[in-house]
């Protein structure tokens, strides 16, 4: 863990004015991520986990509001003109979505579209860049990256899309892997691979990755370290094995006793929904939905201050720490 | 064993046919949907049904109430045989049997209230009684408030929406619902809510159901019995005890493998079966065993004999040649 901090944000904050007044998003989020880790980024939809990402690569719609900091390598990323930006994303920060249908040009070969990613970074010949090509998709395991190569991404089934993203994205060797909801859209023994790829990176180039999902147990399975969010703040963060043992906010609580598992023969929702970020409730946003709220709940907005292993934003995190997942 | 199946599925074929283009030529194929799929589920009882997309689990669920017409094969509810039957008596039937889906965003029509779109299967099915005082007892019963009829379903959040759903499927009593991934667009939190009024519905009202869906660790936890499909076939059907603790067939104990548990000290320390590739094309499955290109333990027999789905005398079939 002595690793150099590649990724830093420090109070990021992200705003959509709209017509009925403006959506925090995201409400000041702090995040260390060092070379060769892996951070979860977990939360439900709406959290904001999504949009932090997005808005530190630029790729937000305009209009939105982006403040605070995010440095990579150290080099300040908000309010960076175009042309930082443009040198940052894809050389030092690469992202891969959901959804790798949308994210491929269905009219350019394969192989191609990893050649123009890498040309638009490096100086190197077509040939050359297209033999870089062809053993970064080997390297993702694709079989017969030659002839693959050649292919267009229809010919591609939904695993193999995301084998060829990820090619893409550690084609200029980035400090950092954006993995937004990577498996998502994938079965499990496609997501198996997917998630091994992963891990693959982490070791081999010592990226740093952030692994945005909504899925626990994909966490559970590749995080080293997690980082939990609701309505556009962190509520709890740590090692993963310290956060799954004895979770202390009741947020992660109650999520991690809505899962299925043995022996637990009924479920215990968390009561309510998330709520709406043009008003979000005063102090902690989840003691509307909070079985341990008090009044000062509603009065104070809890910071992460240390309670054993993690750190956790709840004012009774010392109390409930006890009460266990 | 005493009780007679509600539902009676015995070998089920659903082909489509599909034109793809090579070149400038046009050619028919046909994509093997379900191929031979036969499983029973009693009154009270849950069937879970699982596999991967392409698996043909949601196109069982469609042909069991006849929304898509089967190529071949039986369907008998309560005894009587719906493939083939006339449409007239099919309506009346379909009383009794309903079906839950995945969106509750799509599956809702925006431009009715909630309270329109709960009563709709009431006027179709030419229920009589009072209409409004039913879909109030309805929103009663899945959660919701019966101030809720006049309300649109925007207003809703999709945990909601998909309590509105269920309302609507129970409206004309039925006896069976078909659940199609009910609950796979929920965040978790709210997940566990749904799961939750689906088993205190089944136990009020005696509801027998068939639970699609891919994630196993719901699925275990809803179902009695559990059938695994694997491009259009049955591969192990099984109590879900027994599946998830003993289970024979090598694409299930892949399956199990690879879906993560939210718990890092079992993750870390477990021995995973890795499958290679992705789901081979339902339009020109493999020979013999659909599974063998992906199968770790896949001898040459494998692709010369196709496996029967064989119990081996403890009440667990499994189809295939070298099962642990």
């Amino acid at each position: 863990m002595t690793n150099e901090v590649v990724l830093s944000l420090r109070d990021f904050r992200v705003t959509f004015p709209t017509l009925f007044g403006d959506v925090q998003a995201v409400r000041g989020i702090d995040l260390d991520v060092r070379a060769g880790e892996i951070v979860g980024v977990v939360g439900e939809s709406g959290s904001g986990k999504s949009v932090t990402f997005l808005g530190l690569m630029g790729l937000l719609p305009k209009g939105a509001r982006i403040s605070g900091s995010a440095t990579v390598n150290g080099t300040e990323l908000v309010g960076a003109p175009r042309q930082v930006l443009r040198e940052v994303r894809g050389r030092k920060v690469a992202m891969i979505f959901q959804d790798p249908l949308s994210a491929l040009n269905p009219t350019h070969r394969i192989g191609h579209q990893i050649v123009e990613m890498i040309r638009a970074h490096q100086s190197m010949s077509k040939a050359a860049a297209m033999e870089r090509a062809i053993e970064l998709l080997n390297d993702v395991g694709i079989p017969q990256p030659r002839e693959r190569a050649r292919q267009y991404p229809h010919e591609f089934s939904g695993g193999m899309r995301q084998r060829v993203m990820i090619a893409m994205a550690i084609a200029n060797d980035p400090d950092v892997l954006i993995a937004d909801e990577p498996t998502t859209a994938l079965d499990v023994t496609v997501q198996a691979q997917i998630l091994e790829i992963l891990q693959k990176i982490q070791s081999e180039r010592q990226a740093a990755i952030v692994l945005i999902t909504h899925d626990l147990g994909v966490v559970a399975r590749v995080a080293d370290r997690v980082q939990g969010m609701y309505a556009g703040r962190v509520v709890e963060r740590g090692p993963v094995a310290a956060l799954y043992d004895h979770p202390s906010h009741p947020y992660t609580q109650g999520l991690l006793r809505s899962l299925p598992s043995v022996g637990r023969d009924r479920l215990v929702p968390i009561p309510g929904s998330p709520p709406n970020m043009i008003e979000p409730p005063s102090g902690c946003a989840f003691r509307v939905r909070c079985p341990h709220a008090i009044d000062r709940c509603s009065l104070e907005v809890p910071t992460l201050r240390v309670v054993g292993d993690l750190e956790s934003a709840c004012l009774r995190a010392d109390e409930l720490r006890s009460v266990g997942p | 064993m005493t009780v007679e199946p509600i539902l009676a599925v015995d070998g089920l074929v659903k082909h489509f046919t599909v034109k793809t283009a090579r070149g400038v030529r046009a050619y028919k194929n046909t994509v093997q949907a379900v191929s031979n799929v036969s499983f029973s589920v009693r009154p009270g009882e849950t069937l879970g049904l699982v596999g991967e997309s392409g698996s043909g689990k949601t196109t069982v669920g469609r042909c069991i109430l006849r929304l898509i017409e089967p190529t071949a094969g039986s369907v008998r509810f309560q005894g009587e045989e719906l493939v083939g039957m006339r449409a007239e008596r099919l309506r009346e039937l379909r009383r009794d049997m309903q079906i839950v889906f995945q969106d509750p965003y799509a599956s809702l029509d925006p431009r009715l209230t909630v309270g329109t779109s709960i009563a709709e299967p009431l006027e179709v099915q030419r229920i009589p009684g009072d209409h409004r005082a039913r879909v109030k007892e309805l929103l009663e019963l899945v959660g919701l408030s019966p101030d809720h009829s006049r309300r649109f379903p925007h207003e809703f959040s999709g945990g909601q929406r998909q309590r509105i759903g269920i309302a609507r499927a129970l409206a004309s009593n039925p006896k069976l619902l078909v659940l199609d991934e009910p609950v796979s667009a929920l965040d978790v939190s709210i997940q566990a809510g749904v799961v939750n009024l689906l088993a205190d519905l089944q136990d009020q009202l005696g509801l027998a159901y068939v639970f699609i869906a891919h994630d196993l660790s719901v699925v275990r936890h809803v179902s009695h019995n559990v059938a695994v499909m694997y491009l259009g076939k049955l591969v192990e059907v099984a109590t879900a005890e027994t599946l998830y603790e003993r289970a024979s067939h090598p694409y299930t104990r892949a399956l199990l493998s690879a879906i993560p548990v939210p718990d890092p000290g079992v993750e870390r320390g477990r021995r995973r079966i890795m499958l290679e590739g992705d789901v081979p094309s339902p339009i020109d499955p493999p020979s013999g065993c659909r599974f063998r290109t992906r199968c770790p333990k896949a001898q040459d027999h494998c692709a010369v004999e196709e496996p029967a789905l064989v119990d081996r005398g403890q009440g667990h079939p499994v189809a295939c040649h070298f099962p642990d």
